[in-house]
C-alpha cells in the first residue's frame, strides 16, 4: 500500500500548487481519491466526521444497480434469441448482451466524465461523484439497438444542458438521466418507439413481434404476458427496466442503507395504485382495464421510482415534501399512459415534470413552517404589548 | 414543578476515554491566561499594559461596545503577555500566577438587593460574562431583562462532563447562584437529566425540566425550543452550571471564585478524570496529570470534539469549556476508503456502515473522510437536528445571505454549536457551523 502511495504521490506531484499542471489537479485528483481516502483533517468546524461522503454514496447506488442490469443484459439477449427460436444458454444469451450493452456504458462514461473533468478543471472544483450513478443509468434506459453516437450526443445533452449550465452536481433541476433519454426520445422517436427496437437486431429479422405491453396495450392488441412474467422481466423493454424482481432487491438496499427515500418510493406506489384503481372502476379502454397491480411492475414504472424519482437533486427536498411528490408521480404517470398513448410509457414525463414542480411543494411545506414562526412571534408580542 | 422533555432526533457518539469520575485538585499552573475568541463578536480594549500587577478580580481588558462588562484576572500575579495575531488582534492575554491576592467585594443577601446592584456587582466582579444572551450567544446586554434564563446540566456531546457528579457537592453555592439569577429574571428555566432524580432535581426557584434523548438534547437551544421559543426582539440568558457556582461563591466569599473543573478525555489520554483548576490554566500541565503523551501528533480542543475550539499543550482553557478533548490527527491515506460498509470501525450514522450494529465505544481521529461537495442528499440534517426548523433551507439562506430569510426559517433559535452533528454527519462534508457562525455576524452587523 505505501508503494502505491509513494508512486502516486511521484505522479501528482507536478499537479500541485505551483507547479506546472496545477490547473488539472482536479482531473489527478479524481484518480487519486478513489484509490485512497486523501489524508485531509478538520480545520474548522466539527473536529470528528463521519464515514460516509459522497463517494460511497453514489457508489452504493451503483451496487444497488447491479441487479438489475445484469438482468437487463441477459434479457436482452434473451429477447434476441427467443425471436430467433432454436436452442441457447444462459451464457449465450448474456454474452450476446454484455456484447450491446457495456459498449453503450463505456461510451457513456467517456463521453460524460469527459465533460464533467473538462468543467471540474475550468471551474477549479473537484470532479463530482454524482456522474457515476447517470453515465450507469443512462444505458439502462435506453432501448438496446439505439445507435452509439445517439448515446454520446444524449449523454452531452444531458450533462451540458440539464446538469452543468445549472451549476453542476447538486444544482440541476431536472434529473440528467432522465433528461438524457427525454432528449433521444423526441429527437429520434424512430430509434425510441414502435416494435422493433426493444429487440436487439430485431430490423434484422423478420416477424419479429417485439412490441412492449404498453406499446400493445395502446395499439388496443391483446397482451400474451402474465403478471409473473412481468414481474420477473422476461418481456421486451428498455434494458434495465424490464424486471420488478431486480428492481425490488436494487430498492431494498438503497432503504437499508438509508441511500434513497423510502417515503418517495412508497409515495410512489401508493399513487400509482390509487390512480390504476381508479381507471380500473372506469374502464372505457383496454389500458384502463388493465389490472392495477400490473401497471406496477410493467414498463419503467418500478425503475422509474425506484431509481430516477428518489435523485435527492431533482426531488423534493423536505421529508412532507417527499410523500407528496412520491405520490404525484405515481399518479401522473399511470394518467399519462393512459390517457396519452402517443407516450406509452408515463413514468419519465411524469418524473421531469414534478422535477419541475419539486420546488414548489418544498416551497409550500417551508412557508408552512415560517408561518408557524410568524404565527408565534405575533402572539409573543401580543404577551408583552 | 418538573415538566419531561424527551427529545427523538440526534445521535450520542459514544467515543473511547470517558473521563473516570474522580476530581483531582489541580497544582496550581504558571500561567494562567484569557482568550477573547471565546466570547462571540467581542473587541477587547486592555485596561492594562504588559509587567502589570494584578490581583485576583482584577479587570484586564474591558468590551469596546460596553466598556461596563470587564474581564477580570483568575489569579494574582504578573500580565506577562499579551499576544498578537494579524491585524494586531489580540489571541492571549497571559498572566504569570504569584501570590494570593484577591480583590473583596462587598456582597449581601441577593434576595434584599435591587437588580441594578446585582447587575452592577456581578459586572464589577467579572461574573458577567458568565451570562449569554440569546440570539446569537453573546455576552449578555446589561440594559436588557430576558424573559427567561437557562441552564442546562444535561450534557450530552461526545464525551461530555457529568455535571450531577463534580457539583455534587456545591449544589448550596449553586442554590445560591440560582436566587442571584432570580433577581435578574423571572423565571428560570434548569435542564436535568432525566435519570438523576437526586442533585440538580432538588433545586429550587426553578422550572425544573427532565430532558433525556440523545445529543443535542442537552443544548440550551433545543431546551429553549421546545419549551419557551424565541421569538422576534425577544432575548433569553444561559449560563453554564458551573458559572451558576461560581456566582454562588462571588455571593459567599465576595470574591471572583474562577473555579474550573475539567474533564480531560480522549482516547491518547492515559488516565481521563476531572481536574479542579481554574479559568484559563495551562493545559500541559493537565496533560501531565491525565498522562498524555505530547509528543505524539494529538488533537487538542477546547470543548467537545463536534464544536470545540482546537487548542496547543502551551495554551490555555477556555473561559466557558468544562471538557479538553484530545483525539489523534487523522492525516493519513486510508486505501478503498469510500467503499461501503468498509472501516466500520469510524462511527458513523450511516447505514452505508455496520458502525451503527457495535455500540462500544470508538476511536476517532481528526480525517474529513472524505472532500468537500456540493450538497445532495437531504434529510439527513433533519435526523440529527431536532428542532421545528429545516437546517439545510436555513443554511442554504445563510449561503446566500438573505437575512429576511433566516429570519423565517429560524437563525434567532440557533448557534453555530447546533449544527456540530450536521457538520459531523452530512454526506457533502459542508462546514455546517462555519456558515451559520458568519450568518450570525451578517445578522450582527445589518440587524444588530
Amino acid at each position: 500500500m505505501s508503494f502505491i502511495r509513494k508512486k502516486l504521490d511521484e505522479i501528482r506531484r507536478p499537479f500541485e500548487k505551483g507547479q506546472k499542471w496545477e490547473k488539472f489537479a482536479p482531473a489527478i485528483n479524481a484518480f487519486d481519491t478513489f484509490l485512497f481516502v486523501p489524508n485531509h483533517t478538520t480545520h474548522k468546524g466539527a473536529h470528528v466526521r463521519d464515514a460516509v461522503d459522497l463517494k460511497r454514496t453514489m457508489i452504493t447506488v451503483v451496487l444497488a444497480l447491479m441487479p438489475a442490469l445484469v438482468y437487463g443484459i441477459y434479457n436482452t439477449g434473451y429477447q434476441h434469441f427467443i425471436q430467433l427460436g432454436g436452442v441457447f444458454t444462459f451464457m449465450d444469451a448474456f454474452l450476446h448482451g454484455a456484447m450491446k450493452v457495456v459498449p453503450m456504458i463505456i461510451v457513456s462514461y467517456v463521453v460524460g466524465l469527459s465533460i464533467e473533468f473538462a468543467f471540474a478543471v475550468y471551474r477549479g472544483h473537484e470532479v463530482n461523484e454524482g456522474y457515476l450513478v447517470t453515465g450507469l443509468l443512462i444505458p439502462m434506459i435506453m432501448p438496446v439497438d439505439i445507435p452509439l453516437w445517439m448515446v454520446a450526443i444524449s449523454v452531452a445533452f444531458a450533462v451540458l444542458i440539464a446538469k452543468e449550465a445549472f451549476g453542476g452536481t447538486g444544482m440541476n433541476i431536472l434529473n440528467p438521466a432522465l433528461t438524457a433519454r427525454a432528449f433521444a426520445f423526441f429527437a429520434y422517436p424512430t430509434y425510441m418507439s414502435g416494435n422493433k427496437v426493444w429487440v436487439s437486431e430485431a430490423t434484422t429479422l423478420d416477424g419479429v413481434s417485439g412490441e412492449t405491453i404498453l406499446g400493445s396495450l395502446a395499439a388496443g392488441q391483446e397482451v400474451s404476458y402474465t403478471t409473473m412474467d412481468m414481474f420477473q422481466g422476461g418481456i421486451p423493454g428498455s434494458i434495465a427496466e424490464t424486471s420488478a424482481l431486480c428492481i425490488v432487491v436494487g430498492a431494498l438496499m438503497l432503504i437499508a442503507t438509508g441511500v434513497a427515500s423510502w417515503r418517495i418510493m412508497v409515495g410512489g406506489v401508493i399513487g400509482a395504485s390509487i390512480m390504476g384503481f381508479l381507471f380500473n372502476l372506469w374502464g372505457a379502454n383496454a389500458l384502463m382495464q388493465f389490472d392495477w397491480f400490473n401497471h406496477l411492475v410493467v414498463g419503467g414504472f418500478a425503475f422509474g421510482i425506484v431509481f430516477m424519482a428518489t435523485d435527492p437533486v431533482s426531488a423534493a427536498q423536505t421529508e412532507k415534501g417527499k410523500w407528496v411528490y412520491g405520490i404525484l408521480v405515481g399518479i401522473f404517470c399511470i394518467m399519462i399512459r393512459v390517457f396519452n398513448p402517443a407516450y406509452p410509457e408515463g413514468v419519465m414525463l411524469a418524473i421531469l415534470l414534478m422535477n419541475v414542480f419539486a420546488p414548489t411543494i418544498d416551497h409550500y411545506v417551508v412557508e408552512a413552517n415560517i408561518n408557524r414562526r410568524k404565527k408565534r412571534w405575533a402572539k409573543a408580542q401580543l404577551k408583552t404589548a | 414543578m418538573s415538566k419531561g422533555l424527551r427529545i427523538r432526533r440526534g445521535a450520542t457518539i459514544n467515543l473511547k476515554g470517558k473521563a473516570e469520575k474522580i476530581i483531582q485538585e489541580s497544582a496550581p499552573s504558571s500561567t494562567y491566561a484569557l482568550l477573547p475568541d471565546d466570547f462571540f463578536a467581542l473587541t477587547p480594549k486592555m485596561h492594562l499594559k504588559e509587567g502589570a500587577k494584578v490581583q485576583a478580580g482584577t479587570p484586564v481588558f474591558y468590551s469596546k461596545s460596553n466598556p461596563r462588562i470587564q474581564f477580570v484576572s483568575p489569579v494574582s500575579g504578573t500580565l506577562k503577555a499579551i499576544v498578537r495575531g494579524a491585524k494586531r488582534k489580540i489571541l492571549e492575554v497571559i498572566i504569570e500566577a504569584n501570590g494570593t491576592d484577591a480583590i473583596t467585594h462587598k456582597v449581601g443577601n441577593p434576595q434584599s438587593m435591587k437588580r441594578e446592584e446585582i447587575v452592577a456587582l456581578l459586572l464589577e466582579s467579572g461574573c458577567w460574562p458568565f451570562i449569554r444572551q440569546r440570539p446569537y450567544n453573546v455576552i449578555a446586554d446589561p440594559e436588557v431583562t430576558p424573559k427567561a434564563i437557562y441552564i442546562s446540566t444535561y450534557a450530552t456531546a461526545p464525551l461530555d462532563v457529568d455535571f450531577e457528579f463534580f457539583l455534587k457537592d456545591q449544589l448550596e453555592q449553586f442554590q445560591k447562584g440560582i436566587d442571584v439569577l432570580n433577581q435578574l429574571t423571572s423565571t428560570i428555566y434548569l435542564a436535568t437529566d432525566q435519570n438523576y432524580r437526586d442533585g440538580f432535581a432538588k433545586i429550587e426557584n426553578v422550572n425544573q425540566i427532565a430532558v433525556s434523548g440523545p445529543h443535542p438534547a442537552g443544548n440550551e437551544s433545543i431546551i429553549i425550543h421546545h419549551t419557551n421559543p424565541l421569538a422576534m426582539h425577544e432575548k433569553v440568558w444561559t449560563i453554564r452550571p458551573e458559572d451558576v457556582v461560581n456566582i454562588g461563591l462571588l455571593f459567599e466569599t465576595g470574591q471572583y471564585a474562577a473555579q474550573r473543573t475539567i474533564a480531560v478525555a480522549g482516547s491518547p489520554v492515559g488516565k481521563p478524570h476531572y481536574i479542579k483548576t481554574k479559568i484559563g490554566a495551562q493545559i500541559a500541565p493537565l496533560c501531565e496529570m491525565t498522562q498524555v503523551d505530547t509528543q505524539t501528533n494529538l488533537r487538542y480542543i477546547n470543548g467537545d470534539v463536534l464544536t470545540g475550539r482546537q487548542t496547543q499543550p502551551q495554551s490555555h482553557i477556555g473561559f466557558y469549556n468544562n471538557l479538553l478533548s484530545i483525539i489523534p490527527e487523522g492525516n493519513q491515506y486510508r486505501m478503498f476508503g469510500w467503499m461501503p460498509f468498509k472501516d466500520s470501525n469510524i462511527p458513523s450514522l450511516s447505514k452505508t456502515s455496520f458502525s451503527w450494529l457495535f455500540n462500544s465505544a470508538k476511536e476517532v481521529d481528526t480525517n474529513l473522510n472524505g472532500e468537500e461537495r456540493a450538497l445532495v442528499v437531504t434529510g439527513e440534517m433533519e435526523k440529527v437536528f431536532p428542532m421545528d426548523i429545516y437546517p439545510m433551507q436555513l443554511l442554504k439562506a445563510c449561503m446566500t445571505g438573505d437575512i429576511e430569510k433566516m429570519e423565517f426559517l429560524g437563525i434567532y433559535e440557533v448557534i453555530p454549536e447546533d449544527f456540530g452533528l450536521i457538520d459531523f454527519a452530512n454526506t457533502s462534508k459542508i462546514e455546517a457551523q462555519e456558515i451559520i457562525k458568519n450568518a450570525m455576524y451578517l445578522m450582527l452587523k445589518e440587524v444588530g
